[in-house]
Parts: C-alpha cells; sequence; structure tokens
C-alpha cells in the first residue's frame, strides 16, 4: 500500500485509527476484566442501598465529581489527610465509580462518618455557614425537594438493572426501595450517601 | 498489580509488551536500511505548492528511538510491567510492607515517635506551654478540627466553641483527650410528640431567663418554668438547668446536655432557635480521632485545646 493511498483514503483513515483504539483498550482495558483485585468486591463491601442510591444520583446530577475526588492515591500526604488509600475492590458495585479527576474540593472517598449528619445538612445549605473561606456553591435546594419526585422516581427500576449486571441486591431491596425513600428529601439522600462513603470494611474505615 | 484470574492473561501480556518492542526494533531497522533520495521531493503534493522531500531522519532524532527502546527493555527489568512478573527491584506502590506508600509512612512516623513519646510523657497543662509542641498541635488543630470548630477554635452554631471554659462533656485535660480519642454523641430529645407548642415557647422564655436574656417574655418565665420542672427537661440538664456544669453533671456530660444558665449558646439565643431544639431535638457527633490520628496526635491536639482557654 502505497504512502499516498494511505494518506488520502478517508476510509483507510477510520480503520486505522479504530485499530489503533482498539489496540490500545486491548492492551490497557481488556486484562483489568480478569484481576482478582479489580473485580472482586472488598470484604464487607455491601451494595447502595435505595436511599443512598438516590442519593448518588443527586451526586452525579448535581456534578459533585467535577470538584471532588473519590480517590485516595497510595501517598503519604494522602492517606494522612483523607485514610487510606482507595483499593480497586471499593468499587466493584460503583456503575459508573465516581472517581473524578479534579480536586477543587477535598476528596470525598472516606468522608462517611468524618462528619455530623448535621454538618452536612449546614454545610450543604450553605458552605460558608462552616467553612469561612470554602468556594463550593450553595445546595440549599436539596431540602425543599422530596427525592422520590426526582432521582429517586425510577429507584425500582435502578437497583433492578444493577443486580441484572451482578450486584448482590436482595428482593427486599427492590421491593422495599419506594417505602425507603419516602419523606427523605434530595439533601437526605445525599447525606445518606455520603455518610456511607469509604466505610466497608474495619481496616478500610477511618472512623466507625 | 498482577493477581490474573488465569495465566492466559500473563502470556496475553507479555506478549502485547513484546511484540511492540520489537515492532518498533524492526521499524527502526528497516527505516535505517531503507533508500532514501536526500534532496529530491516525493511526488506529493498538497494545496498546489506544498511538497515533501525524501530525507531520512536526523541520526541524534532516530537515537532517541532507540533509547526509548533500551528504557523499555530496563525499565521493564526492574518494575512491574511484565504481565505477572514483578521486576527485580520488588518496587510496589501500596502492596506489601515493602511498598513504597508503607516506607514513606513509617519513615515519617519514626522520624515523629521520639518527640511525640515524649510529648505523651507530659500532662496536658505542661504541654499546652511548650511552644514548639502548641506549634505543631496548631498545624494538627487546623488539618483536622477546623471545619467544624473554626480555624480560630470558637466554633460555629452546633459546634462548640473551645476557648470558653463552658464545657458539654468536661473540661479537664483527661475528658478533653478522651473526647477527641473515642468521640462524643450529644442528643437532645425531640419533644414534637410530648409538648404542646404553647409549652414548648414557655419553657424556650424559660430557658432565656435562666441567662437573665431580656429577650425572655415574662408572662411565659413562669409557666415555662413550671413546664421544664414537669418534663424531662431536668432528666438531662439537672434540677439547677447548669446541665453538665451543675449538680447532676456525670448524667448531663453522657447526653452532652449543655449549662442551660450560662448564657453561651450552642444554637443561637433566638427564641426560634431554641423553640426548634426543643421541637426537633439535636443531634450532634464529635468523631473518635484516636484510631485514625494515633494516641500521640491526640493527646497533643488534647493540649492544644486545652490551651485555647488557658
Amino acid at each position: 500500500m502505497s504512502q499516498e493511498k494511505i494518506e488520502k483514503n478517508v476510509a483507510l483513515l477510520i480503520v486505522f485509527t479504530l485499530l489503533a483504539v482498539i489496540w490500545g483498550g486491548l492492551v490497557e482495558i481488556v486484562p483489568l476484566f480478569f484481576q482478582t483485585s479489580t473485580t472482586t468486591a472488598v470484604e464487607g463491601l455491601k451494595p447502595y442501598d435505595a436511599v443512598q442510591l438516590a442519593g448518588r444520583e443527586v451526586y452525579i446530577r448535581e456534578g459533585c465529581y467535577n470538584c471532588h475526588s473519590q480517590m485516595i492515591r497510595p501517598f503519604r500526604a494522602e492517606t494522612e489527610r483523607y485514610g487510606h488509600y482507595s483499593v480497586a475492590g471499593e468499587f466493584v458495585y460503583d456503575h459508573p465509580f465516581q472517581w473524578g479527576s479534579k480536586r477543587t474540593g477535598p476528596d470525598l472517598q472516606r468522608v462517611g462518618n468524618r462528619y455530623s449528619d448535621e454538618w452536612h445538612r449546614a454545610h450543604l445549605r450553605n458552605p460558608r455557614s462552616v467553612v469561612q473561606d470554602s468556594n463550593m456553591p450553595s445546595y440549599f435546594w436539596l431540602e425543599k425537594t422530596l427525592a422520590s419526585d426526582t432521582v429517586g422516581h425510577d429507584i425500582v427500576e435502578k437497583i433492578s438493572a444493577l443486580r441484572a449486571i451482578g450486584v448482590p441486591y436482595e428482593e427486599s431491596d427492590i421491593t422495599g426501595a419506594r417505602d425507603a425513600l419516602k419523606d427523605k428529601t434530595e439533601a437526605d439522600v445525599l447525606i445518606a450517601y455520603l455518610q456511607g462513603l469509604g466505610q466497608s470494611s474495619p481496616t478500610l474505615s477511618n472512623f466507625q | 498489580m498482577s493477581d490474573f484470574t488465569s495465566d492466559i492473561w500473563n502470556f496475553y501480556v507479555i506478549g502485547i509488551v513484546v511484540a511492540g518492542i520489537i515492532t518498533c526494533i524492526i521499524l527502526l531497522w528497516s527505516h535505517g536500511s531503507a533508500t532514501f533520495t536526500p534532496g529530491q521531493v516525493t511526488g506529493h503534493k498538497w494545496d498546489e505548492t506544498l511538497e515533501e522531500y525524501n530525507n531520512p531522519l536526523p541520526k541524534w532524532w532516530s537515537g532517541l528511538f532507540v533509547l526509548t527502546v533500551v528504557f523499555a527493555i530496563v525499565y521493564l527489568a526492574l518494575f512491574p510491567g511484565l504481565g505477572a512478573f514483578g521486576g527485580f527491584l520488588g518496587w510496589t506502590s501500596a502492596e506489601g510492607p515493602n511498598s513504597q506508600w508503607a516506607q514513606e509512612t513509617s519513615k515519617a512516623e519514626d522520624a515523629l515517635k521520639d518527640t511525640l513519646d515524649a510529648y505523651l510523657a507530659q500532662d496536658l497543662p505542661t504541654l499546652a506551654s511548650n511552644s514548639a509542641a502548641m506549634a505543631t498541635g496548631k498545624r494538627l488543630f487546623q488539618s483536622y478540627c477546623i471545619q467544624c470548630h473554626a480555624s480560630d477554635g470558637k466554633g460555629q452554631p452546633g459546634f462548640p466553641n473551645l476557648t470558653d471554659d463552658n464545657w458539654q462533656f468536661g473540661g479537664e485535660p483527661a475528658t478533653i483527650e478522651e473526647t477527641i480519642a473515642n468521640g462524643r454523641q450529644g442528643v437532645m430529645t425531640p419533644h414534637a410528640d410530648l409538648l404542646d407548642a404553647e409549652s414548648i415557647k414557655d419553657i424556650a422564655n424559660y430557658v432565656l431567663s435562666l441567662s437573665h436574656n431580656p429577650a425572655a417574655d415574662a408572662n411565659r418565665i413562669i409557666r415555662g418554668q413550671q413546664a421544664f420542672a414537669a418534663s424531662d427537661c431536668t432528666n438531662c440538664h439537672g434540677s439547677d438547668a447548669k446541665g453538665s456544669a451543675g449538680v447532676d453533671a456525670a448524667v448531663a456530660r453522657a447526653y452532652g446536655a449543655p449549662n442551660l444558665t450560662s448564657g453561651i449558646w450552642l444554637y443561637s439565643s433566638a427564641e426560634s432557635t431554641i423553640i426548634e431544639g426543643i421541637t426537633n431535638g439535636r443531634q450532634n457527633r464529635m468523631p473518635a480521632w484516636e484510631g485514625f490520628l494515633g494516641k500521640g496526635k491526640v493527646h497533643l491536639l488534647a493540649a492544644y485545646v486545652y490551651s485555647l482557654s488557658h
């Protein structure tokens, strides 16, 4: 094949680009599906309950991942501040995981139990009320909306879908999902999600 | 990490890596033996005037490519990358006792150990007058405590001021240390189902009057006093309403029930805030830090907190 042909033929350009991308995927991604440490849940890891799952939807909808990572790297400076470094087995029930790649705010992977619910409530309402020089936006409206009207309206379908792809939910998790969300505001479910972060096992969590 | 579910994946990775390196070598080789026609154009023409010469790469440039191949081979011999082979250096980022993270962490802990041990042997008042210790204590406080207690230690609504002599769980040195190490759970029972709104308002005004607050409504104080005595308020806040500073301090401290006569308010002295507290109750949690920070740092923090009010 002459150089000229490769340079001028758009179809060939597409084919070779695809080949290059596929090659990258075969090398960098595929082997991860066949590693115990990336596919097996750490001991004690539980799937998010209905309330936490709805909270996770708020987290995603509000774009929390744009400023907060959920990935503590194995460096002393990080583990002294945030706690035990993240391990892949903690994220096997996350579809998709919320690792993020930007830290305008602190990492949240082990924020669970670090503050009281009241702190989170005050902080979401107005971050400046607890951290004077915070530049986080206020999320006061989360307290005014029922989660079952928004992020939780399809909670049953969501849990069923997660179950279909291998997250070990029980039948009772599905049947009880709607009741669990009853009366809970978006702030309530988001706080439930945050308080559960990084708390799967005693060796990994900061605060029991 | 190389815990593949099957050896096939080990060979798969090795195969791809080795094939990649060999391809690079072949490419460099064929490039070296290709025929060039320096100074002559290839015949391709772009945008009417743009032409391409058929010159070989500069030697230093192809030398860099050779270097990358050599680097890859040396790197894969020393560090993990070639399938399940971990490299001759035995380097890991976080796994095992000799990982980079473990070494980094234990090095720092060793460097701190003597200092912290020396601090642990001193009581809080002594430590609080040691300016070097307090400089470290302040940095610890600013890393772990200011999110709730604020950078000056004066707290914010719902999170106690640590610079005064008013303590929900006790301000003795050992108690402060215990609070930081094991955490606390402050509880105010919700009374929405126990008292009607009028009684709650009466009680709120009586509570205000306990610290001679001029905002207290005189008409409600008497009724409030009766309701206060008749309901369960004294169970936690004590018969003298002085809570953790009063005659029933032992019980009050178990729940973090504050002294209502001090004029110091965890939330605010607004009638509406007090009513909200009585109606819906309050839950306040101080996390237990010993597992996270260790005894030495907790001791140092306790000394710093002690120094804020002494």
